[in-house]
């Protein structure tokens, strides 16, 4: 441990001057590692991250705030996912005052939709820090060589463009996406979205068999067994989805944008100075794609260095520290930000635009909102697993519809 | 922790043991049995029954979400409730029973064969013992992401070298129905060569006598192994039978990083490990997830003690 000077500023009283810090695989770590030293020196406070694999950290977190462990300070985690979970049993700690009182950090300044996810029960349980949008990654060249100018702008012209794309290339598929039973149902979110669907409609109540999500259910299905890549595997998350078509073996790929660096960057993609993005494309209810906050940073509500924390949380989220994020391509929640021009002037240009796009008319969440979301995203993710399988996806959503609404009448008793 | 700093409270003038030893000597005496086992134990307690006890109590509460919140107990219906699931729970039974069962036969079968075969010094014997028992030391994950690759149906080897052949590309564990004869194959290549090296000690420890007795008998190759190698390996192969059965039972490694949470999309692979693993850290039902521990536990036991009843019988 280096030179730790006790004079740490105001409130230095409390807490250990080691800040133990949970973070998730992902760019904007990288950033925030790299910017660390910065912080340490300003903070006098001396930071150990731990850093895992989304299921990884999933796991780890059940297992040490089920157990009530303190040996986590600061937490990277999934609002959508376990942020309801979490705030239920208590784990994620009241930041309402902090984040409210903090003229510096502006908390007013955080996209409305993002602070809407991370506040349970009107308090202020996390800071958004990643914010997610779907959009299309196509292949340029194969899309010149197949005679067409510009990125399908409708989801019709999506079909009609990968069945010529793949028919003039033997062995490249003319769509991928994920397959995965839970994984696939975030970007397929966006598809129902689009068919004019949700997975709950406005009386609460399941809504995975009305006839556009059947349509929507069937017509991502459907392209996967029609263009996809063949022996399509039923269990592909991003990263499977993302190799098939950096390996040049697929001509379009719907998925967040926030990933867009594993196929823009040439140690990672062979296909990096083709690649093109265009927003999502429009259904019979219009382009809809979702706009949701993927990460948030919270403090463990049995931390017993919660004022260190807050200090990791205030520069890690604070203006200064989401600009260059945002600059080193992880689009963030900061309005002032995404106001700025040149936050997006690293990003490829027709990434800017398709993000612009799908922050205008996205919806905010792109998987059900329930407590128990890995159990809902199977029960909902089971129609397209059959849809790509090639068995009556109808049935199966008339099927997952019961079992959606018999798991919501669990969860709301 | 241990036990045995207790006793020490008792004054240190007494320690040197008189004629009719301390009191406290007198009692260490008398039950010695006990005091010697009681590190033993109090480990097996901590570590062991107090987690199953505890397993056992949340089995029959309706534990979800957090195991901090409250619960309250509802006795048995759990157990009623997952005895009748036939969409996760009985397919997840079968699965890990066939499983078991196919991989303990080919495991056995083969390194039975393969245990003879190294049994009689040859040359280059070393080398080949020690390429056959490599994949034991791998890293079951690790040797799961590799088979991952290798049976990758788009840009995996396997499928490259079926096509050397004519044959074309198969989905391997990415097919509904070819996923679980594919992790089989997989703890088949991890695992037969442990059995290798059970039933090679016991073949090195057997007498050379009855062998020899019997070849002056004029008994076949096969008659030999079938009537005389065989019933006095008899005892190995229930031990390596024993082991290899539980560990295989109990397969998650391999099975988790082929195929990930849930067994896969149609929970192809899903054993009942995996289905209680889902259970509560995907789904946080602590109750549930509890209950089919539970009843896997007492499979287990059941199992093990088929077995060593097995084994008594054939060792008298």
């Amino acid at each position: 441990m280096g030179l730790s000077a006790c004079g740490g500023g105001d409130g230095g009283d409390s807490g250990s001057t080691t800040l133990r810090v949970t973070l998730v695989n992902h760019v904007w770590t990288e950033n925030i590692k790299a910017a660390l030293p910065e912080f340490e020196k300003q903070s006098g406070l001396k930071v150990e991250v731990t850093q895992l694999g989304e299921d990884q950290l999933s796991d780890q977190y059940n297992v040490k705030l089920n157990a009530g462990s303190s040996d986590i300070d600061v937490m990277m985690y999934r609002p959508l996912q376990e942020g309801k979970l979490f705030a239920k049993n208590k784990y994620l700690a009241d930041l309402t005052d902090r984040a409210k009182s903090d003229s510096a950090f502006e908390f007013g300044d955080f996209q409305a939709a993002p602070v809407q996810a991370t506040t349970y029960e009107d308090k202020v349980v996390g800071i958004p820090i990643i914010t997610e949008q779907e959009v299309l990654y196509y292949r340029k060249d194969l899309l010149e060589k197949s005679g067409f100018s510009a990125p399908p702008k409708t989801l019709d012209e999506l079909k009609a463009q990968a069945a010529k794309v793949e028919a003039d290339n033997p062995g490249v598929a003319g769509f991928v996406a994920r397959t995965g039973k839970a994984a696939a149902v975030t970007q397929f979110s966006s598809f129902l979205y689009s068919f004019g669907g949700d997975f709950v409609d406005a009386n609460g109540k399941a809504s995975v068999n009305t006839e556009q999500a059947k349509q929507a259910y069937a017509y991502y299905g459907g392209l996967l067994r029609d263009h996809g890549p063949e022996n399509i595997s039923t269990d592909m998350s991003w990263s499977e989805a993302m190799a098939i078509f950096t390996q040049g073996k697929a001509a379009f790929y719907t998925e967040a944008n926030s990933l867009y660096k594993n196929a823009t960057d040439p140690a990672k993609s062979k296909v990096a100075d083709t690649v093109g993005f265009a927003a999502f494309p429009a259904g019979p209810a219009g382009s809809k794609p979702y706009n949701i906050p993927s990460w948030a940073l919270g403090v463990n509500d049995a931390s017993e260095n919660k004022d260190n924390a807050w200090k990791f949380i205030q520069w890690a989220a604070g203006k200064e520290q989401s600009l260059a994020q945002q600059k080193a391509g992880v689009p963030g929640a900061r309005a002032s930000v995404w106001a700025n021009p040149e936050a997006t002037s690293t990003y490829p240009k027709d990434l800017a635009e398709a993000t612009t796009v799908s922050t205008a008319n996205g919806v905010g969440h792109d998987r059900p909102l329930v407590v128990k979301v890995a159990e809902a995203r199977e029960i909902v993710g089971q129609p397209i697993v059959d849809a790509i399988t090639g068995k009556d996806s109808a049935a199966s959503a008339d099927a997952a519809n019961e079992a959606f609404q018999k798991f919501l009448d669990d969860e709301s008793k | 922790m241990s036990t045995l700093t207790t006793p020490v409270t008792t004054s240190p003038e007494a320690r040197p043991v008189p004629p009719e030893g301390s009191a406290w000597s007198r009692w260490a005496n008398a039950h010695r049995k006990w005091l010697f086992a009681a590190p033993a134990m109090t480990f097996v307690a901590v570590l062991i029954v107090i987690p199953v006890v505890w397993t056992g109590y949340l089995s029959l509460t309706d534990a979800e979400g957090s195991v901090r919140a409250e619960s309250e107990f509802i006795g048995f219906q759990n157990y009623l409730d997952v005895l009748r699931d036939t969409d996760r729970f009985w397919p997840a039974v079968w699965r890990t029973v066939a499983f078991t069962g196919v991989v303990l036969l080919v495991e056995v079968v083969l390194g039975m064969a393969i245990a003879l075969l190294l049994w009689r010094p040859f040359r280059g014997e070393r080398w080949v013992r020690v390429a056959i028992l490599l994949p034991l030391v791998a890293t079951p994950v690790a040797v799961g992401m590799m088979w991952r690759l290798i049976f990758d149906p788009n840009i995996g080897m396997a499928n490259q070298m079926l096509g050397w052949f004519g044959i074309g590309p198969q989905p391997w564990l990415a097919g509904q129905h070819s996923a679980l004869p594919t992790t089989m194959f997989i703890d088949i290549w991890q695992w037969t060569p442990m059995v290798v090296l059970i039933l090679l000690a016991g073949l090195t420890s057997l007498s050379d006598e009855p062998q020899e007795a019997a070849l002056i008998d004029g008994a076949s190759t096969w008659q030999r192994f079938r009537h005389v190698t065989l019933p006095l390996l008899m005892p190995t192969v229930i031990v390596a039978i024993l082991l290899r059965g539980i560990d295989a039972l109990k397969t998650f490694d391999i099975l988790y990083a082929t195929k990930g949470r849930g067994g896969g999309s149609f929970h192809e692979v899903e054993t009942l490990n995996v289905y209680a693993y889902g259970l509560s850290f995907d789904y946080n039902d602590y109750g549930v997830s509890s209950t089919v521990l539970i009843i896997f536990f007492l499979i287990i036991i059941g199992v093990m003690w088929a077995l060593t009843y097995r084994k008594k019988g054939l060792e008298r």
